[in-house]
Parts: C-alpha cells; sequence; structure tokens
C-alpha cells in the first residue's frame, strides 16, 4: 500500500498518537458558575460568569434526555482573545474570531517559566530579560508562536479553588502577575508572535491599568493583529518549547473572543527539549 | 404572666414531623377587608360615612342604617371582655390540635361587640382590654383580645407566637450578607436571638468594608450563594434548605436607568436575573422545604421576607429597569404568597423608598439607613405583618398610590419623587 507523503505524515501522527508517543495536556478550566470573571468597577459593563441552567433531566421535562442551556460572555472561563477586543485592533483585517484564519488554531508554543518570580511578588512583570534568558536556554523563539507565561497562578482554582486568591484584590485593585511594556513590544516587534498566553484573569497583569501605556499587552497585542489565551492551566506540565497548541475560537460572527478547549501535543519520546 | 420563650429541645429525628392544618380560612370580600388591613398590622373597622356607626362583622352595607357608603378606619381596639370560654373540644383540626383554647365576647368602646382568641394574661371576665388583629396560620385577620397592660414577654405568649414569625432561636438564611442592607439584617437578626444566621456571599473575591467582621459574629455560617447561578442555589438548598425557618431575600441588584440613559440590555437583564429569577430559583429551592416544616416545633419554618422597592408600585423614570424587574418581582412574591399560604408560611414584602447607599448617593435625604430598614423586617417579623414600607418617602408614595395611582403615575415621570 503506498501513501502520499501527506498522508504518510499524518499517519505516521496517528500512529504516534495511539502509540501513546504524544501527551495531551488539557490547558483550560472546566466552565464552572464559580469560575472567577473579570470584574469592573460596577458602573461599567460587566462580564457575565458562566450560566447554566438545566433543561431536562429524564424528568417531566424531557423524560429520556438530560441537556442545559448555557450562557456566558465572550471572555468567561479560558478563552481566546481576537485583536478586535481591543480598540487598537478594531481596523485591522479578520480581527474577528470568525475571520481568524484556520491555520492559526494550531502552532507552537514557547513557555517561560516565571513561576518562582509569581511566588515571590504576585505583580511581577516579566522582563525581556526573562525572554532573553529563555532564548538563550532553549533557542529564538519561531515567528508565529504562542508565547506562554508561567506563573503557576492557575493553581490558585485547579488544586485549591480558591477564588480570592485567584483574584487577588485589594483596596488598590488585582495584583496577578503579567508581562512588562518593554516585554510585549520585544515579543510583537522582535518576534512577531501568534500571540500571549496567561494562567490569569487577563493577559496583563493586575495592576496594568498604571502601565505606560495602560494595558500594554491587550493595546499592543491586539494593535498588531496578535491573540491573547487567558485562564489557562498545566502550562506547568510543558516542555519549555516543542508542543504544539490547539485553540480554535468558537466561530461566533463579529465575536470579540471565545471560550475554548486549549490542548497542547506533547512529544513524549524525547522530542521535546 | 407570660413566661419568656426559651430555647426548644432539638428534635426527636425518629418521630415524624408534625403537618400543618390550617385554621378556617374562608372569607367573603368584604370580611378581605379586614385582613387586608391586618397585612399592614393595621386593625381597621368598616366606619358609616352616612351615620357614623361603627361595624362588625364586615358587611356590604352599614347595619345601622343601610348606607353602602362604608369606609375603613383604623380602631383603638379599646372594649370590654363581657364574657369568656374556654374551649375543650373541637373538630377542626387546627383547633383540636391546640387545645385547651380561650375566647371572649368583647364589646369595642366604638359600638359593636366581637367574638376573640384571647392572650393568656388577659383575666376573667369583666374586664378591660385591647382588642388587635392578627394574620392567623391561614394568612387570614383573626381578632385577639389584649391586656390593657401586657408583660415584658407577652409576645411570647404561644398564640400570639404562631401567628408571628419571631427570630428568636429560629435559623434564617439572608441571601446576601454583604450588601450594607444584608449586613444590617445580619446584625439585627444576630441582635434579636436568631439561633444561626447563614449570610450568602456571591463572587467571593469581592470583600466588602465589615464583611470579615460579620462573619466572625458566632451565630453567622458564611456560604456560598450566588442566586444568578441555578446550582448554586439548588446546592444550598440541599445543603441546609431542611434547616430554614426564615428566608431573607436581601440579594438585589440596584442601577440608576431608565430606557434612554443606558444602552443596551445587559444591565436590566442583570437586574432580572437578580431581582427576578432570583427569587424564582430561591423559591423553587427552599419554598418546598419550608412548607414542609410548617408545624415543625416551637421553631417551625414560618416566613420568607422579599426586599422589594416601593418603585414596585409605581415605575420611577430614573431607576426604570430597576422598577420594572421590582414589579416582576412583587407579582412573583404575590405567587409565593399564595402557594406558601397553603401551609401557613408567611410571605413579607417590604418596600423601601430610596437607601442611603452607594447607588442613592446623588438622591437627596430622606434616605433610609440599612440599620433602619433591617430593623423594620425583624419588627415585621415579630409583629407577623405581610407587607411593609419603612421610611418617609415610601409612606408618601403608598399613600399617593392608594389615592390615585394615575396620579402618581404622573407626578413621577414628570421628574416629581
Amino acid at each position: 500500500m503506498t501513501h502520499a507523503p501527506s498522508q504518510d505524515l499524518l499517519g505516521a501522527f496517528a500512529q504516534s498518537l495511539l502509540a501513546g508517543q504524544i501527551r495531551i495536556v488539557d490547558l483550560s478550566h472546566a466552565l464552572s458558575t464559580d469560575f472567577p470573571t473579570l470584574a469592573l468597577p460596577p458602573e461599567l459593563g460587566q462580564c457575565q460568569g458562566f450560566r447554566i441552567e438545566q433543561v431536562s433531566a429524564y424528568d417531566a421535562r424531557g423524560a429520556s434526555w438530560y441537556w442545559n442551556n448555557i450562557s456566558c460572555s465572550e471572555h468567561t472561563g479560558t478563552h481566546f482573545d481576537a485583536p478586535i477586543h481591543w480598540i487598537t485592533g478594531r481596523d485591522r483585517p479578520g480581527n474577528a474570531v470568525d475571520a481568524v484564519p484556520p491555520a492559526h488554531f494550531i502552532a507552537p508554543a514557547c513557555v517561560i517559566d516565571c513561576s518562582a518570580q509569581a511566588a515571590r511578588d504576585a505583580d511581577y512583570l516579566m522582563t525581556v530579560a526573562d525572554i532573553e534568558s529563555f532564548e538563550a536556554a532553549h533557542g529564538r523563539i519561531p515567528a508565529g508562536a504562542w508565547v506562554l507565561m508561567r506563573t503557576d497562578w492557575s493553581q490558585h482554582w485547579s488544586r485549591r479553588r480558591d477564588a480570592r486568591a485567584y483574584q487577588n484584590f485589594d483596596a488598590t485593585g488585582q495584583h496577578t502577575p503579567g508581562p512588562s511594556v518593554e516585554a510585549v513590544r520585544f515579543l510583537v516587534e522582535q518576534r512577531d508572535v501568534l500571540g500571549y498566553g496567561s494562567e490569569t484573569i487577563g493577559t496583563d497583569a493586575g495592576q496594568a491599568a498604571h502601565l505606560r501605556p495602560p494595558y500594554p499587552c491587550h493595546t499592543l497585542m491586539h494593535g498588531a493583529g496578535k491573540y491573547g489565551l487567558q485562564c489557562l492551566a498545566n502550562l506547568d506540565q510543558l516542555p519549555p518549547t516543542g508542543a504544539l497548541i490547539v485553540a480554535a475560537p468558537l466561530k461566533i460572527e463579529h465575536g470579540s473572543g471565545s471560550p475554548l478547549r486549549v490542548i497542547a501535543l506533547v512529544a513524549d519520546n524525547g522530542a521535546s527539549r | 404572666m407570660t413566661q419568656a420563650f426559651a430555647k426548644p429541645p432539638r428534635k426527636n429525628p425518629l418521630l415524624r414531623t408534625p403537618q400543618m392544618n390550617l385554621p378556617p380560612a374562608a372569607r367573603g370580600r368584604v370580611a378581605l377587608g379586614l385582613t387586608a388591613a391586618a397585612a399592614e398590622g393595621r386593625f381597621m373597622l368598616q366606619v358609616c360615612s352616612e351615620c357614623g356607626a361603627t361595624q362588625y362583622p364586615p358587611r356590604e352595607a352599614c347595619h345601622q342604617c343601610l348606607s353602602p357608603a362604608l369606609r375603613w378606619q383604623d380602631q383603638t381596639g379599646a372594649g370590654e371582655l363581657l364574657t369568656e370560654t374556654t374551649l375543650s373540644h373541637s373538630n377542626d383540626l387546627y383547633f383540636r390540635e391546640r387545645l385547651p383554647w380561650r375566647l371572649g365576647m368583647v364589646r369595642l368602646d366604638a359600638g359593636p361587640s366581637a367574638m376573640v382568641h384571647l392572650h393568656g394574661e388577659v383575666g376573667a371576665a369583666p374586664s378591660r382590654v385591647r382588642v388587635g388583629v392578627r394574620l392567623d396560620r391561614a394568612g387570614q385577620a383573626v381578632l385577639i383580645g389584649f391586656p390593657e397592660k401586657g408583660s415584658e414577654h407577652m409576645a411570647d405568649d404561644p398564640m400570639l407566637r404562631e401567628m408571628a414569625s419571631d427570630p428568636k432561636f429560629r435559623k434564617v438564611l439572608v441571601t446576601d450578607g454583604k450588601s450594607p442592607v444584608g449586613q444590617a439584617v445580619v446584625r439585627a437578626l444576630a441582635k434579636a436571638g436568631a439561633d444561626l444566621i447563614w449570610v450568602g456571599q456571591a463572587e467571593p473575591w469581592k470583600q466588602p468594608a465589615g464583611f470579615a467582621e460579620l462573619a466572625r459574629l458566632p451565630q453567622v455560617s458564611v456560604v456560598d450563594l450566588d442566586v444568578r447561578d441555578e446550582r448554586s442555589v439548588q446546592e444550598l438548598a440541599a445543603l441546609i434548605g431542611a434547616k430554614v425557618d426564615i428566608v431573607i431575600n436581601t440579594a438585589e441588584l440596584h442601577r440608576r436607568h431608565g430606557i434612554g440613559g443606558r444602552a443596551g440590555t445587559e444591565v436590566a437583564r442583570e437586574e432580572m436575573e437578580v431581582n427576578y429569577l432570583g427569587l424564582l430559583r430561591l423559591a423553587q429551592a427552599f419554598g418546598p422545604v419550608l412548607m414542609a416544616r410548617a408545624a415543625d416545633g416551637a421553631t417551625h419554618a414560618t416566613a420568607w421576607v422579599n426586599l422589594l422597592s416601593i418603585c414596585a408600585l409605581s415605575n420611577h423614570p430614573p431607576e426604570g429597569t430597576y422598577s420594572a424587574s421590582k414589579a416582576a418581582a412583587l407579582s412573583l412574591a404575590q405567587c409565593l404568597r399564595a402557594e406558601l399560604r397553603a401551609a401557613g408560611v408567611r410571605v413579607l414584602n417590604v418596600f423601601p423608598g430610596p437607601l442611603d447607599d452607594e447607588w442613592s448617593q446623588n438622591v437627596p435625604p430622606p434616605k433610609l439607613a440599612p440599620q433602619a430598614l433591617a430593623s423594620a423586617i425583624v419588627k415585621a417579623l415579630r409583629d407577623g405583618v405581610e407587607d411593609v414600607y419603612p421610611g418617609d418617602i415610601a409612606q408618601d408614595w403608598l399613600a399617593r398610590w392608594r389615592d390615585n395611582p394615575k396620579v402618581l403615575e404622573r407626578e413621577l415621570a414628570a421628574g416629581g419623587s
């Protein structure tokens, strides 16, 4: 039996999957009603948390079937930010989730480990030096890759289900780690990344409103047509490089973002570095 | 002298929980006027506009001159107990379970005579008494003969106590304990001697001032409860529902928008989600268990309190969508009242005017302090009333609404308040 080269490529991939040589890591939190949601000053429009209402459960409302109606914001739970989400990206071509090229649904990931810094300082901002030392150890970040900032912040929820620690509000607002202005600029201008992903509720740090510009990750990434992934989980299970991210947002017409299932494919046969 | 109500022993879990039998509840349309007044804690009788006669029982026409021009008028209830008797037998299930039962005939100073239930402190006839009105377990007005001067614990008379919903030694759920009103209600309940107060909190990452201290009160148990979330409501009902004696629904979303002042429906939807659908979720989850425990000992399940707004009666355009959500909640609360009445559980609707809180910052006084609202709620539970309009603004709007709802609508539309 002969195969065309492309069939060989995917056939070998399928064989590797079946042989258990490729590990699938789920980078998503479950969509649950108690998952922490972005909070803004109450006079502003609010992001709706995940809601679920039972339609029937093998009962008088439907004897043999169970199903629910669900509703949420485009930015609830583990979710994808499209460039149109931010005013800087509003005129980019293909800036809404339904226009994201399917080729972007699968891309390599570079995972920069800032977990030690974030453990020491909840307001930690990833620096250009952090990126440079990552590259010194693992090679240059390729164009079109996701850059994921590992902080282990997701474990506040996934291990301890501590919504307060995950949000980490005090009287001066939220305190969660994120990228510095310079780091964002570097990733956009020097590395042409596909997007940036975080374990926190936003791609920007909790105190990013006070940076110049405010919310640099949203402002600069989306302004350059890049994407965001947030509320990611299990980044500690990924190698620094070599993982392949599958992140396909819902095809919401003119949507600004979407909850989604994010998975990573990791070769477990020594291919990952 | 009435003995102070002592904390009852724990129930014997091997015995069947007693079921409720309601007292006779049938009333004609005219007689319901007495109930309508009693719902607000007022004792009113018909007074003839033509000849001035006061009459009881209520009738279609004046018993003296046959004029149909009858007005309901507040009564002092002062009168003379002419005779009394103690009932030792009854074929009515409600009274049968509560024998012996004292009754008396009182001649009111206003004229008519009435058969009344007698408070335990009323002595032998003849004696001076004060007749008051209460809603009984069926939610209907009944007359009660009180002593002219009662003792300190007269409210703990077993007959009276069962007709009210005193939070003393009871277990209460306050659905949102984080708002200023919620916090004030929890503190007022603790002061009133509630045995246990479950305090609901949604969005635990928001910790308003005062909440941490409140959570440390010995009676308080903070529970996760988001009335926007069906599962959250059902889970809490599954965990504690069978222990709750009183539900106080303080969960509300208040924003100040009309139709033109805010684009879209996101805020209005959230108001409905909390103020209307939240009540529906709570009622579906907690209503049946309250009804099942309506006769469960001396601290049986007894009441459900809804925090509504005077804007539920007539739309206040500056907070137009909020008014609409409270009108919806009022309508649903009437449905809940009708359903819970079947078990003898009372639904209290509270209609405050503007509160002294962050969402009414630009509203000039008088504004109702959360503490004053909380006191009004506890008082309403103790008095066993159904409808409460606390504060000057609420009283004023109520009077204008009763006088002419169309005129009030026009006044509010023209920017009046």
